[in-house]
């Protein structure tokens, strides 16, 4: 069995036959310099102007594209060195926005929502730039990771749309004019990542209605994945199997896999990027324990569907504990593609596969 | 001045008096979040117990000060005092109490909002928390006009954990008597609001709801004032709402802004308490309505029940407002008080 559309990111010189992607959700630690140079930047009496600060954020994308490399990542990420959140930094770029000011999540975390005061609409290219800098910075694929629209919807005031849903589908179409962009800039690799559904996972109908919007007309080969963050997946699996994308990005290391079982039946007929690190504990774990988180995931699928990857963004960990769970993640899947290769893997799936392929 | 001379204009006619309020939960002023995240930090230790220092103290007496001027200059009929300090929103009785434990951080109700999950380990004891909030309020206003508020006990009940009194009816009374110990320990005030969600949200099965709607009942015992039963997020399910018509207690509130039909097949099927609360601007969207638009929707719930007869409609927003901006929760209030002056005018 094959799989070409995650095949095409096999790099040339992999040792092994089996072949377990490896990859980033995203988000990962910003060097502290470039907190500090936001912060002259922002400082009016600071003569640390807008290209000091393009700089800054260029040098700090090409620094975590490296460290991603140097950790062994087939598909490579900046980071997302340039975005501040993972809402805000859209709706900045989206006509119709506008900002009134930082809202509560807990504590005192703030962030500042956006109200959508009329109708959304697309201007400059939202990722493009970014893309093409982080491709030229590494050989390796990149991977775009996109905030989804029902995210952008659910977590921005409305004030223009009769109901959510609309505002999910309208900004549903404008991700996927950037998505043509980004692959007419070469981009191969597209994530989106809807945290909102972890909320409201009863909505997951209008989460596939507006992926139906963001891929059409985009070309086969293009690797589509969703990001869905911990959750109950028991009330989105399995509708979510009807949704059009390659790939479903799951976290389950953070629930030490008890969810693990619901993706068994029916058999998951998509490829699972599974967590096997949880970005939420700041502690990394040994190669040998994510290896066998690792195997987890063959319980669920075979080798050939199983991608490799953290459980979410990593960014609020230190970035030497991030460093390491990248790392030994990789050397991980290394070795369970050994394993594999010599036989040394019988792990029996949840459903039985189809005969007839 | 409106608000005196709209109520000497009362006296001797039976009509009904608007009154415009909030169910409290403010968001603090941008200057009160730099500053407090700079004095208590970002983790969930950092948050509120009960026992905070000088300097944290004083930066929510000047945010108090703030909101409670924002109340009075908007004209608002109620003034609460803010519940700036509530930093696990509607849990926060419980999260400064001795019995209980704050643990891992949850979600609050459908929203992206988290709390500490407060788990009762030992005997409820009242603490004096809010009754010492309300008092600095009363510093403020010279006592007038003042609202307090508080979870009700249902929704309490729902958003704890008990790992004491083991039982759900026995934990139920349990923070039913907590809150009325609270509630005893209250300066004198005008309304009483008891925020409860999770009727709606987490309805009560078959028994807990007569319980709920006793437990809501023992706390309207506590005092002397109005008491106004909020119930959000929708309409509460029929049954759960002929329970609460049993409660003693003067108003029941509505979310006309998340639903309307059930609300009003809610009156008309069941009726309602002398005394009405209209849920009518939306605390969580930062589209500020027009005061018009709100009157005419108090006449139009009046319409719908052929009754224009109410003692008295508190005209608020369906939700708490610290989900808002700060400027825009300010726009708000100002719109509440608004549309209570004309829909007074209006009846005239």
């Amino acid at each position: 069995m094959t799989n070409e559309n995650k095949d095409q990111f096999r790099p040339a010189d992999h040792d092994n036959d089996h072949f377990l992607l490896t990859t980033v959700v995203g988000s990962y630690p910003k060097p502290k310099w470039l907190n500090r140079a936001k912060d002259l930047y922002e400082d009016e009496d600071s003569d640390f102007d807008e290209d000091n600060w393009q700089e800054a954020k260029d040098d700090a994308a090409r620094l975590i594209t490296a460290e991603h490399e140097r950790a062994g990542l087939d598909v490579v990420v900046d980071g997302e060195m340039r975005r501040n959140e993972m809402v805000e930094f859209f709706a900045h770029r989206i006509e119709g926005y506008e900002f009134n000011g930082p809202v509560k999540v807990w504590g005192h975390n703030y962030f500042d929502k956006p109200s959508v005061v009329s109708e959304v609409e697309y201007d400059d290219s939202w990722l493009v730039d970014e893309y093409e800098f982080t491709a030229d910075a590494t050989d390796r694929p990149v991977k775009v990771p996109i905030t989804g629209p029902y995210t952008l919807a659910n977590w921005s005031f409305n004030e223009a749309y009769e109901d959510d849903d609309e505002l999910t589908l309208e900004l549903a179409d404008l991700v996927n004019e950037e998505i043509e962009k980004l692959v007419d800039a070469g981009a191969r690799y597209i994530q989106i990542d809807e945290p909102a559904l972890a909320t409201t996972p009863d909505d997951h109908a209008i989460v596939g209605e507006a992926l139906e919007h963001i891929v059409a007309d985009i070309p086969e080969e293009v690797r589509i994945g969703l990001h869905v963050c911990y959750g109950d997946y028991s009330r989105i699996y399995p509708e979510i199997l009807e949704f059009p994308v390659d790939e479903f990005d799951l976290e389950l290391a953070n629930g030490d896999y008890e969810q693990l079982d619901v993706f068994k039946d029916p058999e998951f007929s998509k490829d699972l990027a599974l967590g096997v690190t949880d970005a939420h504990v700041a502690e990394v774990e040994s190669v040998e324990q994510i290896e066998e988180n690792i195997k987890k995931g063959l319980e669920v699928v075979p080798p050939e569907q199983l991608v490799v990857s953290p459980d979410c963004g990593v960014k609020l960990l230190p970035r030497d504990v991030a460093y390491g769970k990248m790392a030994n993640m990789v050397q991980a899947a290394r070795n369970v593609e050994e394993d594999l290769d010599e036989g040394n893997i019988d792990i029996e799936r949840g459903a039985p596969t189809p005969a007839d392929d | 001045m409106e608000n005196i001379k709209r109520r000497y204009s009362l006296v001797g006619a039976t009509m009904t008096e608007y009154v415009s309020t909030t169910p409290g939960l403010y968001p603090l002023p941008d200057w009160a979040k730099d500053d407090l995240s700079d004095l208590k930090g970002h983790q969930k230790h950092d948050l509120i117990s009960g026992d905070e220092g000088e300097e944290i103290t004083a930066t929510y007496e000047e945010a108090r000060e703030e909101v409670v001027g924002v109340q009075t200059e908007a004209g608002l009929d109620r003034i609460v005092e803010g519940q700036l300090r509530w930093d696990d929103m509607l849990a926060h009785p419980l999260a400064v109490a001795d019995a209980v434990e704050t643990r891992g951080i949850v979600r609050y109700y459908d929203n992206n909002n988290f709390y500490r999950e407060p788990v009762v380990t030992d005997d409820l004891e009242p603490t004096g928390d809010v009754a010492a909030e309300l008092e600095a309020a009363t510093q403020l206003t010279g006592g007038e006009d003042l609202q307090a508020v508080l979870p009700g006990p249902y929704s309490l009940f729902d958003l704890a954990t008990d790992e004491r009194y083991g039982d759900d009816a026995e934990f139920l009374a349990a923070i039913a008597d907590f809150l009325a110990g609270e509630v005893e320990a209250f300066p004198d005030v005008e309304t009483l609001f008891l925020l409860e969600p999770s009727l709606v949200e987490s309805a009560p099965a078959d028994g807990l709801d007569e319980r709920a709607s006793e437990a809501i009942d023992r706390v309207a015992s506590a005092t002397d004032a109005d008491v106004v039963v909020q119930p959000y997020w929708g309409a509460v399910e029929e049954k759960v709402y002929a329970h609460l018509l049993d409660a003693d207690i003067d108003a029941v509130g509505f979310d006309f802004v998340a639903n309307q039909d059930d609300n009003v097949y809610n009156l008309q099927e069941y009726g309602a308490t002398d005394d009405v609360a209209l849920g009518l601007a939306d605390g969580q969207n930062t589209l500020v309505e027009d005061p018009e638009a709100i009157r005419d929707r108090v006449e139009w719930v009046e319409g719908q029940l052929g009754v224009t007869d109410f003692e008295t409609v508190y005209l608020t927003t369906n939700t708490e407002t610290f989900y808002l901006p700060y400027r825009k929760y300010v726009e708000k209030l100002e719109v509440l008080a608004e549309a209570a002056d004309l829909a007074e005018v209006t009846a005239a």
